[in-house]
């Protein structure tokens, strides 16, 4: 099934410059070499890509309609008010992003048009940090081939953006059949800071696929707040990869909250490559019907004195499939590397499943590293503690996983995005 | 029985302890005192033989032994006892058969028999009273899980079994209760000997109560800035450190 | 700091010595003529061979795994001899007709052979290379209808207890080790305690392999009736030997309805030297099955051994049956060691409780690989995993690779690892209170590894402990 994306490729117009296209020719190689990974990879042991592979999609088509602002109102994810990039099926939709209230230092721009403004910066960054070498990242070499577009954010030395910047993927009634490959590349420079939402959401309900990479760059002392929200349509196919690499002191906090699609699989990946640096990858996935969500989350502690704090919770309805691979690799010179991961997962039903792989890789003696994982149902004595206050087992139940879910959505320090994501949880279980 | 001249000592790039000069007899019992960072707990775990400090100046004669080129634990056999200020953790060793071992190396070490596990319960039952501890405590690990004033009791409790010659108590009253601390305070003063010694490194004149000083020393930026007798204590407690400390505190000057 | 640390944990095997005893060994090389060679000598009934040669075609369709985090060389096979058998090693009518060469090797290594010497209440299974020189207190143990005698001697005096239950838990074609070992297994031991009976003493094997460029291939199968109960002790040693040689062992366990098996290893096979040079392959497949009310609980104490490569597990089938996996594994110089568990449930409120500790040292590399997986049907099914790691010095590894797999929603499983270093504080405060840095680190790590220690029977426990010392013993840098 390989071909059609070679065809693809085949068809992709002949522009841009010139790495680029070597870039392009290089990851369609490295795929063609190992083809997409089966359960016999031990990264996808528990997640087969074989209904991708299978379903035969065609580059997708560009916007049917002009889209209306209001018809976008319900993912705006806090305020209405940030600065916001939209992308219709893969393309950037100037009419409906508005990034005039950026601040001075912030440019914020399509990858298109990033590649004609700013080339220098897009060369030094651009696929220099999602590795695309082995088999597990087939999809991650299909992106670094047939990107079309996405954004680029480059906030400035010092810069301290106190606004999110919210880019919105959205796809249409004709994204049907189709496939977009989004590329974000964020560069955060020497102190500055930034929060950022990455959403990918959907206005109609045709089976599509959404295969996006962000990469990130933070320089000495940068912070980037990565909010990372799938919540695309029950048919769809989602597959993400993140990559972050700190330096010397940096500080990414990642969150991915993930509602949406029938087949999702996302990667966080984070390298602390800078001494004093750390990471906060975060999570919370909520499934139902035969819903399929994979997170793979890999630290890798590459400099001594840094930290990593994980905390992965999923709560999983119908007969839905949660995954959660989460890696800490401490390598030989990371001493005093102080790394927490936890994943806990809420079954709601008897045919839920969840396949669960913490692991830790530890080449370093002076460290602290712990993880943990459970699995269970709602806590038994709570709910009877509830129910003998005289609250009804429906209402209890929706309680206790509200409750589940809010101790890892209180980690988002983005007020309204809490509030919203808050809600939307509180909604999802109180609508019994 | 201890005597120290000019003693430097430096963590990392750090100089701590800049010339220390004191003299401990027999049948004394010193106080340290001195405000938070100005390394009255450095000079304990330097006494002690603390591998992350590196003496940079200075002698120490322990019972005319050069006392800096002994090894931990050979200061530890020649009786020198430091009860820390925070006891270390030692998960899945019981307090009987550390204490235990510790006895017998020590007696080892000193060309005595080493004691069965039949006899050394004997000791251990009539030293726990000392310190109002109950017998249970022997069979669980060394400090894990301890509350506060259970591991500053383990460390008297140690003491008392161990009989060391000079004892040098590090903070031992901090994070103490007034019933903890008299405890504490009880034990050691139990073990008070015409033959031994005491030093205890303490922020509060409180403890100074009960384990009444015959000198207290005032440390500052890693010297000895005033010694006096026991009414200094009193007078620190009144007037705090600041009108002892003339020259600016400097940023390195660490704990 | 950590240097001396390091420098702590050299250490001299003590089992290292060869004995010079004539063999009577198979050319190296491997095809269906050695499996029947290998049958012949043993004069097994045809079922017996029927079942080797199934496993061996099974076998050349394999493919040696690679999955677990060890490397090693490719290893050949066609070089390897699969039977060695001391010449005097015939059926004997009492122990102390036993060839003196092999009686001095096992007082060497602490197992009196003799009559009048026997250790006290522990039955000893004594096999030397590819057979078993001699069994203790097999009189004794008969008057309770136990059955505890070398693998051979089963086939010839038990066949239907052997055809019953012979690869009822690890099938032939399980893996590549299990079908190699099942088409060439040449001895083991094997245990049969009946209804009812509660087994009066330890039983115990212990292994020892002494001919060069040879491979062992034991097998050993315990079945325990309804309501029986055994412990089953298992030691192992081999000699020096530049050349690495492979060992490849299965074992069953069988625990019928409210049956107890409790399974016991210290394995203290040749590590190598400290640059990597020889030792033993310890490729090894151990799996229970648990019935009805059944518990099943492995403990193992892993020191020796080039490359260990096991996973003891419980097939978790009986409602309310328990699993249970205990485990310390030492990796020093250049040892490599993949070792966990997995703990199937399958049955109603079925429960497995893990702890492993795994120590690392010199250039050693340690994994902690373990499955927990709870299928559709086992309801109430409850697991708790602890799995902690302790670093050595920093040119060692610690890897902790979990999989849980839960397809039932009543299921609570929880899974807890850290990873930490021998503090220096630990070790200054130890011998503060007069101890030497030896001994710190010996009592460190004897605390870290307790919750394993008590599970293992006193006179194991003491060995293990001792094991340990010694292997932490050496001079301070």
């Amino acid at each position: 099934m390989n071909t059609a994306f070679l065809e693809h490729f085949a068809a992709l117009p002949q522009e841009g410059p010139s790495f680029l296209a070597a870039m392009r020719r290089d990851a369609l190689a490295r795929f063609t070499a190992h083809g997409f990974p089966t359960p016999r990879n031990e990264d996808w042991h528990f997640t087969s890509p074989a209904p991708i592979v299978e379903s035969s999609f065609e580059p997708m088509r560009p916007m049917a309609a002009p889209i209306d602002r209001s018809a976008i109102a319900p993912w705006m994810a806090g305020s209405d008010e940030w600065p916001l990039l939209v992308f219709v099926n893969g393309r950037f939709a100037p009419s409906l992003s508005s990034t005039a209230s950026l601040p001075v230092g912030v440019r914020a721009m399509s990858l298109a048009s990033a590649l004609l403004e700013e080339p220098t910066l897009v060369e030094r960054y651009l696929g220099r940090v999602a590795s695309f070498n082995e088999q597990a990242f087939a999809f991650v070499a299909l992106n670094t081939a047939l990107m079309r577009d996405g954004s680029v954010i480059h906030v400035a030395r010092d810069t301290r953006v106190s606004r999110p910047l919210h880019m919105l993927f959205l796809t249409d009634d004709a994204a049907d059949g189709g496939v977009t490959h989004p590329r974000n590349l964020v560069v955060v420079d020497r102190n500055a800071e930034v929060s950022l939402i990455e959403q990918y959401a959907s206005l109609a309900g045709g089976r599509s696929l959404t295969n996006a990479v962000t990469e990130a760059v933070l320089d000495d002392g940068a912070t980037l707040r990565h909010y990372r929200l799938q919540r695309e349509n029950m048919r769809a196919f989602h597959t993400g990869h993140v990559d972050a690499r700190l330096a010397r002191d940096a500080h990414y906090h990642s969150f991915s909250f993930a509602t949406g699609a029938e087949l999702s699989r996302i990667n966080i990946y984070a390298t602390l490559g800078g001494e004093g640096s750390g990471a906060t990858l975060n999570g919370l996935y909520m499934l139902d019907d035969v819903q399929h969500c994979d997170h793979q989350t890999r630290i890798e502690h590459a400099r001594p004195n840094c930290y990593s704090r994980e905390l992965y919770k999923g709560i999983l309805d119908g007969a839905s499939h949660g995954v959660f691979n989460g890696k800490v690799y401490v390598h030989a010179e990371a001493q005093k590397t102080d790394g927490k991961q936890t994943n806990n997962t809420l079954l709601l039903s008897e045919r839920a499943r969840i396949d669960t792989k913490p692991q830790l890789e530890i080449f370093a003696d002076d460290v602290k590293c712990t993880h943990g994982a459970t699995v269970g149902r709602l806590d038994a004595l709570s709910a009877f503690y509830m129910r003998s206050r005289g609250i009804t087992a429906a209402t209890t139940r929706r309680l206790l996983t509200y409750a589940f879910a809010a101790e890892v959505l209180e980690t988002i320090e983005l007020e309204p995005l809490r509030t919203a994501l808050e809600a939307l949880t509180l909604a999802r279980y109180a609508g019994e | 029985m201890l005597t120290i001249d000019g003693l430097r000592a430096t963590a990392g790039d750090r100089e701590i302890l800049r010339g220390i000069t004191m003299s401990v007899a027999a049948g004394e019992v010193h106080a340290i005192m001195g405000p938070n960072g100005s390394g009255k707990s450095t000079l304990a775990q330097v006494l002690a033989g603390h591998p992350g400090y590196e003496v940079t100046g200075g002698t120490v004669e322990y019972d005319g032994r050069d006392l800096l080129a002994m090894e931990p634990e050979e200061r530890a056999h020649a009786g020198i006892f430091l009860a820390f200020q925070y006891p270390v953790e030692i998960p899945g060793v019981s307090n009987a058969y550390f204490l235990r071992t510790a006895f017998n190396e020590i007696r080892k070490a000193r060309g005595e028999e080493e004691i069965d596990p039949m006899d050394f319960l004997d000791v251990m039952a009539e030293r726990l009273k000392l310190v109002d501890m109950d017998e249970a405590m022997l069979q669980r690990s060394v400090n894990s899980g301890f509350s506060g004033g259970e591991k500053k009791r383990n460390e008297i409790l140690q003491m008392a079994v161990l009989e060391p010659r000079l004892a040098i108590l590090d903070e031992t009253d901090s994070g103490l209760d007034i019933d903890a601390l008299r405890v504490v305070a009880d034990g050691v003063n139990a073990l008070r000997r015409p033959e031994n010694a005491t030093i205890v490194v303490t922020h509060y004149q409180r403890l100074l109560n009960y384990i009444v000083p015959d000198y207290v020393h005032v440390l500052a930026n890693g010297r000895i800035v005033k010694s006096g007798g026991k009414e200094l204590a009193l007078d620190l407690e009144a007037r705090g450190y600041d009108w002892l400390i003339d020259e600016p505190r400097t940023a390195g000057a660490g704990a | 700091m950590s240097s001396s640390i390091e420098s702590l944990v050299g250490k001299e095997y003590q089992y290292g010595f060869t004995t010079d005893i004539e063999a009577d060994t198979l050319p190296p090389g491997l095809n269906e003529d050695v499996v029947r060679a290998i049958s012949r000598r043993k004069r097994e009934p045809a079922f017996m061979l029927e079942w080797r040669l199934k496993a061996f075609r099974r076998w050349q369709t394999l493919t040696e795994p690679h999955w677990s985090n060890v490397t090693y060389p490719p290893l050949d096979y066609q070089a390897i001899s699969y039977y060695s058998a001391p010449k005097t090693a015939k059926p004997l009518g009492s122990l102390d007709e036993l060839d003196p060469k092999i009686r001095e090797t096992y007082d060497k290594l602490g197992i009196p052979l003799h009559e009048q010497k026997l250790l006290a209440g522990v039955a000893v299974d004594a096999v030397f290379d590819s057979v078993s020189v001699g069994t203790t207190y097999k009189e004794e143990l008969k008057k309770h209808g136990i059955v505890f005698c070398s693998f051979g001697e089963a086939v010839q005096e038990h066949p239907g207890l052997v055809e019953q239950y012979l690869g009822s838990v690890v099938p032939y074609s399980d893996n590549f080790f299990a079908a190699l070992n099942a088409a060439v297994f040449s001895d083991g031991s094997f245990v049969y305690v009946p209804k009812g009976v509660r087994c009066p003493m330890e039983l115990s094997t212990y292994f020892r392999i002494n001919a060069e460029g040879t491979g062992q291939f034991e097998r050993t199968l315990i079945v325990a009736d309804e309501g029986a109960y055994v412990s089953y002790l298992e030691g192992c040693t081999a000699p020096k030997r530049s050349a690495n040689q492979l060992h490849a062992a299965v074992v069953e366990l069988v625990a019928l309805d409210n049956a107890t098996v409790k399974y016991s290893t210290v394995q203290n096979w040749y590590a190598g030297d400290e640059d990597g040079r020889g030792g033993i392959y310890n490729f090894v497949t151990k799996r229970g099955k648990a019935l009805r009310n059944a518990k099943i609980s492995w403990t193992q104490v892993e020191t020796g051994s080039a490359i260990t490569w096991k996973y003891p597990s419980v097939i978790l089938q009986g409602d309310n049956s328990t699993g249970e996996f205990y485990s310390v594994a030492v990796v020093n110089n250049r040892q490599q060691a993949d070792t966990g568990t997995k703990m199937i449930h399958i049955g109603r409120n079925t429960k497995s409780n893990i702890v492993s500790k795994g120590i690392s040292a010199g250039h050693g590399q340690n994994s902690y690989r373990g499955q927990v997986k709870v299928v559709p049907k086992a309801s109430g099914a409850r697991n708790y995993t602890q799995c902690d790691s302790m670093l050595i010095g920093n040119r060692c590894g610690a890897h902790t690779f979990p999989y849980i797999e839960a397809q039932n929603n009543t299921a609570i499983i929880e899974h807890e690892a850290s990873t930490s270093k021998i503090g220096e504080d630990q070790i200054f405060y130890l011998k503060q209170r007069g101890l030497s840095a030896e001994q710190a680190v010996s009592m460190i790590v004897s605390g870290f590894c307790r919750e394993v220690f008590k599970e293992l029977p006193m006179e194991f426990a003491l060995e293990a402990q001792q094991l340990l010392g010694i292997t932490l013993e050496g001079s301070v840098g």
